[in-house]
């Protein structure tokens, strides 16, 4: 079989790709357009490390097929900063140590991200569950919904600014 | 995976075309379909993407009842309001499966033919009294939610055959419905029992109709008739419950496993039924 060319956009800006038959988006992300911030963690949808926006929701990239994306919006982690400037998110990852080895903070800033755009004001059970997606190994989590809380109050004062 | 194509109809004919080849597989969110792909279970030649097509495609009112494409996500289903409304067990059946990125694309009718006893969104379909639309190469055909699944895995559909829409039945005055289930942590798993319980009350607070569907507890998810018979004709009093809990526990067929033995899952099936039967009847008389 042959590969298949896939037209979509990611990050705002339209992109062409050949897919291999039966690949992923993730693969397709990392291996054809050399977009390598998603990572796998476990290839099944357990763990959140691959999450991704497609038009506008949130899913894990390893449960894609990479043709899937033909036409439509995908947002990664490569394109949560803007203009050099880090999303709060990140932004609060970073002030409160939110992460150790790193390897799922692409996907939980993604799946952070999602909840913000669609929740400005979680409570604190409310981001763990949304969040119940995302394994985390190294942090016990609580810093990461304190990042997570405190990122959504930031973003709510600059709309009021 | 070399021998793999991927198709994207944009309507049911060209799916039902591209589903007669040898070892096709229609996908809808693909989220059982996926893992199958990856752990080498599922070596289908051909994937048909059914998000293309309009008639699987999201929630419509209809005949007073809703249809819910096959490919509409359980996302979805938890952001329309008036199916929230009408069917809130149906809907929080759905909504457990899985994480927030699981629920922007696992549908019920995936959940359905993937054909798992365990499958949360298939109790309240059945107590909903949920009818499947399946199309395929000798055109189209309903049948109740409750017929699809034959077995762990298995299904009734024919080669070829795939569920096109969902529908639910226009919804009276003081109705409603609630889905339990019991996983050992709060997120994230599979359900060891679970209960359904869709009722009708009259003005009086009478259950009028009752239906009650039991998932985890025996090979397929199994409408009771003899506990939803049950609860009518009366205001779910403690011997109501008690015949119900007795008519569930009867029916539990389950195996002992990992998630717990046969007979925890036989007793907790009952208790689970009594609490959505107390929440479906609560909720029906603010319908």
């Amino acid at each position: 079989m042959s590969k298949t060319h896939v037209t979509t956009t990611i990050n705002g800006d339209a992109v062409e790709f050949l897919a291999e038959p039966g690949a992923t988006l993730l693969d397709a992300l990392r291996d054809e357009v050399g977009l390598t911030g998603s990572k796998e963690g476990c290839g099944s949808g357990d763990c959140g490390a691959c999450s991704v926006i497609l038009d506008g929701r949130l899913v894990c990239s390893c449960l894609v097929l990479a043709p899937e994306v033909e036409g439509r919006r995908v947002e990664t982690i490569e394109g949560l900063a803007k203009d050099g400037h880090l999303h709060a998110v990140q932004q609060k990852f970073l002030e409160h140590a939110a992460l150790q080895c790193g390897f799922c903070t692409p996907g939980l800033l993604m799946a952070s991200k999602a909840l913000l755009d669609a929740n400005p004001d979680p409570t604190e059970t409310e981001a763990r569950y949304w969040l119940a997606g995302n394994l985390c190994r190294c942090t016990g989590y609580d810093k990461i919904i304190k990042a997570v809380l405190d990122a959504a109050a930031e973003l709510r004062q600059e709309r009021v600014a | 995976m070399s021998q793999l194509n991927y198709i994207a109809p944009t309507t049911a004919d060209e799916a039902v075309k591209a589903l007669a080849a040898a070892g096709a597989r229609p996908l809808a969110g693909g989220t059982d379909l996926l893992v199958q792909l990856r752990a080498g279970r599922a070596k289908p030649s051909v994937i048909v993407d059914l998000k293309r097509i309009d008639a699987a495609r999201g929630i419509r009112s209809e005949g007073g009842g809703f249809v819910i494409g096959a490919a509409t996500s359980g996302a979805e289903l938890s952001e329309h309001a008036a199916l929230v409304k009408a069917w809130p067990g149906v809907v929080e059946g759905a909504n457990l499966i899985g994480s927030t990125q699981v629920q922007g694309r696992a549908t019920m009718a995936g959940n359905l033919c993937n054909g798992s006893p365990a499958a949360d969104s298939v109790p309240g379909l059945i107590a909903a009294r949920a009818v499947c639309v399946v199309v395929g190469p000798n055109g189209r055909r309903e049948a109740p939610v409750e017929q699809i699944p034959t077995g762990p895995g298995q299904t009734s559909l024919a080669q070829g055959e795939f569920v096109l829409e969902m529908r639910l039945p226009p919804r009276p005055a003081r109705s409603s419905d609630a889905y339990l289930r019991l996983i050992p942590r709060t997120e994230m798993d599979i359900a060891v029992a679970g209960a359904a319980v869709n009722l009708v009350l009259d003005a009086a607070g009478v259950v009028t109709e009752a239906h009650v569907a039991i998932g985890a507890v025996a090979p397929t998810a199994l409408l009771v008739a003899e506990a939803g018979a049950a609860l009518v004709g009366t205001k779910l009093d403690d011997a109501a419950l008690a015949k119900l809990d007795a008519a569930v526990r009867a029916a539990c067929r389950p195996i002992s496993d990992k998630r717990g033995t046969a007979a925890y899952r036989t007793k907790i099936a009952g208790v689970l039924a009594r609490r959505a039967a107390q929440i479906a009847y609560d909720r029906a008389g603010k319908a």
